[in-house]
């Protein structure tokens, strides 16, 4: 664990400030004749908070398959602190500091909490090969405890996925996103299915990740997305079609047409 | 949508068993079998003592191999007699039988360790391929291995000496034992099982077991946490390689032989049945169909002859307990005793079981 941290500390500091944290280069990808994204080209600073916008199938949850690399594109580039990883499988991705949530919540329903936020710290350190038990003060255990208690999850760690609420399991789903010192966080639609108070724990737990600690979210709700944004991306049909900062998207007309007016408030 | 927060009072008073339970506390009745198992030579004849428990635990550590896999990896292979086979016919070849023209007469520390290192590579190699494959493929993959295995070793007689393979296979005399005598082969054998079966259970719960059940439950998730879910899997089938090894060796010099016979597409199959009867949700599962599958091998022949019906009928009865209890549970006996445990409201089973 420390090894891995001291090691992804000593790459921030070389890419500091040299490198975009993600970096698209024309990303197109096709399902059969379905263009989800065309020519998608986006870059993203290091810490930087960015929300992505969009009407249904407007391609943003393939966008964030395509940079996880749950999907490879079919044409483009993507760099990931500098880092062509177009190529890379999905781990290679994640061992290098990226993170994602799905927007259907993927977890391991036959595991208990903490083995789900355990599980999500060992991938990314090198004991996920280990035969040896976790001792009781095992660093990663504790880790996982913290998080678990991070997002509110500490009284029910000892049960089983698949009986947690819907609220606790979009919980759970945040947790291991936010395993192992991620340097980058993809968000697909956090806050979809919360109750009032559970969005105001998400973005409380959103405003505070550490300032090094940049992300995309992907959110319908604009009280969500615009309070926890700097920037935002619209997308429509496949394609990126305004940038800017949250005021500036708001106040645009050609957004207010497609977006804001479409029944999305 | 009916999201409760964390602090709900809903969830802290849930009856659900936690998944983690205190650990360290054995069931009562673990004791008791543990302790008949010990004291088995005192009241067992020889035949019982290694006919009936040495090869139900032998058959059992080889189902335990593919509960293994299956159970705790969602692969199902129907490849581990083979490897069993392959460590089996490998101590023969390197070490000493009655065929002189083919053993090598190696030194047993040397033939049994080369055996089962080839039989683990053999398992890795089978895993790679495999688990490139899901479900009905990964199990055709590995019975086309299986089958293929079989016939290779019945037509070559240069290395394997064909149709009639190897007999006089005898366990050696080691720290001063003669691992010949039905007693200490006894104990030789439920400690290679007892040894498999807790490796299996403790396995489950370090970080390796827990990425191979979350491999199980979602790969596409285990990859966005940074795990290589083929490296995983692959790692698996070395895992369960090792304990299909061990038990291949005991197996032939149970015997004193390894034929084609040995390691024939129908006893492959019959790994799967031992273990799906048993109980694939839990290592001890394994062990329990294979006692039932002894004794049916044994008893059931002269049972049906007693009561006036042909002698081969009982691959038939076989045939028939696998339907009524994949039927009546899809977790095997173990899922029937569990329905039952529930109800007396006690666990039975240390430490906890697989959750599919
Ligand atoms: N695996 C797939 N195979 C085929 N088509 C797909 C696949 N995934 C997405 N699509 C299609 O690609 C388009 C974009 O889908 P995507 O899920 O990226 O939209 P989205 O912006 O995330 O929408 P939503 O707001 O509903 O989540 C849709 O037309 C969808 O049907
Ligand atoms: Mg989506």
């Amino acid at each position: 664990m420390s090894a891995v941290a001291t090691r992804s500390i000593a790459e921030r500091l070389s890419s500091a400030g040299t490198a975009n944290a993600l970096e698209l280069r024309g990303v197109t990808k096709l399902f059969g004749a379905l263009a989800a994204l065309t020519d998608i080209s986006l870059s993203v600073s290091p810490g930087e908070r960015r929300a992505v916008l969009g009407s249904n199938g407007a391609g943003k949850t393939t966008l964030f398959n395509c940079i996880t690399g749950d999907f490879l594109p079919t044409s483009g580039t993507i760099r990931l602190f500098g880092e062509d990883v177009t190529r890379f499988p999905a781990h290679e991705r994640i061992r290098r500091g990226l993170r994602r949530t799905y927007q259907i919540s993927q977890l391991f329903p036959g595991l208990s909490v903490l083995d789900n936020v355990y599980l999500a710290c060992c991938g990314v350190s090198r004991s996920r090969f280990s035969f040896i038990r976790p001792r009781r003060d095992d660093a990663l255990l504790a880790t996982a405890e913290q998080l678990t208690e991070a997002v509110h999850l500490r009284d029910v760690r000892d049960i089983k996925v698949a009986v947690l609420s819907y609220g606790q399991q979009r919980q759970l789903e945040i947790a291991l996103a936010l395993a192992g010192a991620p340097r980058f966080v993809l968000f697909d639609e956090p806050a979809a299915g919360l109750s009032p108070t559970e969005r105001r724990e998400l973005v409380e737990i959103l405003t505070n990740l550490p300032g090094h600690m940049g992300f995309i979210i992907i959110e319908h709700d604009m009280d969500v997305a615009l309070r926890v944004a700097e920037r935002v991306t619209m997308m429509h049909n496949g394609r990126i079609f305004k940038e800017g900062l949250p005021e500036e998207i708001e106040a645009d007309p050609e957004v207010q047409a497609l977006y804001l007016g479409g029944g999305h408030a | 949508m009916t999201a409760v927060s964390a602090k709900s009072p809903r969830l802290t008073a849930t009856t659900q068993a936690p998944a983690r339970p205190a650990t360290g506390e054995i069931p009562g009745l673990y004791w008791v079998v543990g302790a008949l198992l010990v004291l088995a030579p005192l009241f067992c004849s020889h035949f019982v003592l290694l006919q009936i428990l040495g090869w139900a635990m032998i058959l059992g550590m080889i189902a335990l191999s593919l509960m293994f896999l299956a159970g705790y990896g969602g692969m199902v292979s129907l490849v581990q007699l083979t490897i069993a086979g392959i460590a089996g016919y490998l101590t023969a070849i390197l070490g000493t039988s009655a065929v002189s023209g083919i053993s090598l007469n190696w030194p047993w520390w040397l033939a049994v360790p080369v055996a089962m290192l080839v039989a683990v590579v053999f398992g890795t190699l089978v895993g790679a391929l495999a688990v490139r494959t899901a479900g009905i493929y990964t199990i055709m993959i590995t019975l086309a291995i299986a089958a293929a295995f079989f016939y290779f070793v019945q037509q070559n007689y240069a290395v394997f000496n064909g149709f009639t393979g190897f007999n006089n296979l005898i366990p050696p005399v080691f720290l001063g034992v003669d691992w010949h005598n039905p007693i200490a082969f006894y104990y030789l054998i439920l400690s290679c099982a007892a040894l498999a079966y807790l490796a299996v259970l403790y396995v489950a719960r370090t970080p390796f077991g827990l990425a191979l059940q979350g491999v199980r439950d979602n790969a596409r998730r285990m990859a966005a946490l940074g795990f290589s879910v083929t490296a995983h899997r692959i790692a698996a089938y070395s895992v369960a390689s090792l304990i299909a090894a061990v038990a291949g060796v005991l197996l032939v010099w149970l015997n004193a032989q390894v034929s084609p016979g040995t390691v024939a597409v129908g006893p492959a199959i019959d790994i799967l049945i031992i273990a799906v009867v048993g109980g694939i949700g839990h290592p001890i599962g394994a062990f329990i169909g294979a006692l039932i599958y002894v004794i049916l091998r044994t008893f059931a022949l002269d049972a049906l002859v007693a009561v006036g019906l042909s002698g081969e009928r009982f691959q038939l009865l076989i045939g028939l307990g696998f339907l009524i209890i994949v039927f009546g549970s899809p977790d095997g006996l173990l899922g029937l005793w569990t329905k039952l445990q529930n109800r007396s409201q006690r666990g039975i089973l240390p430490d906890r079981e697989v959750s599919r």
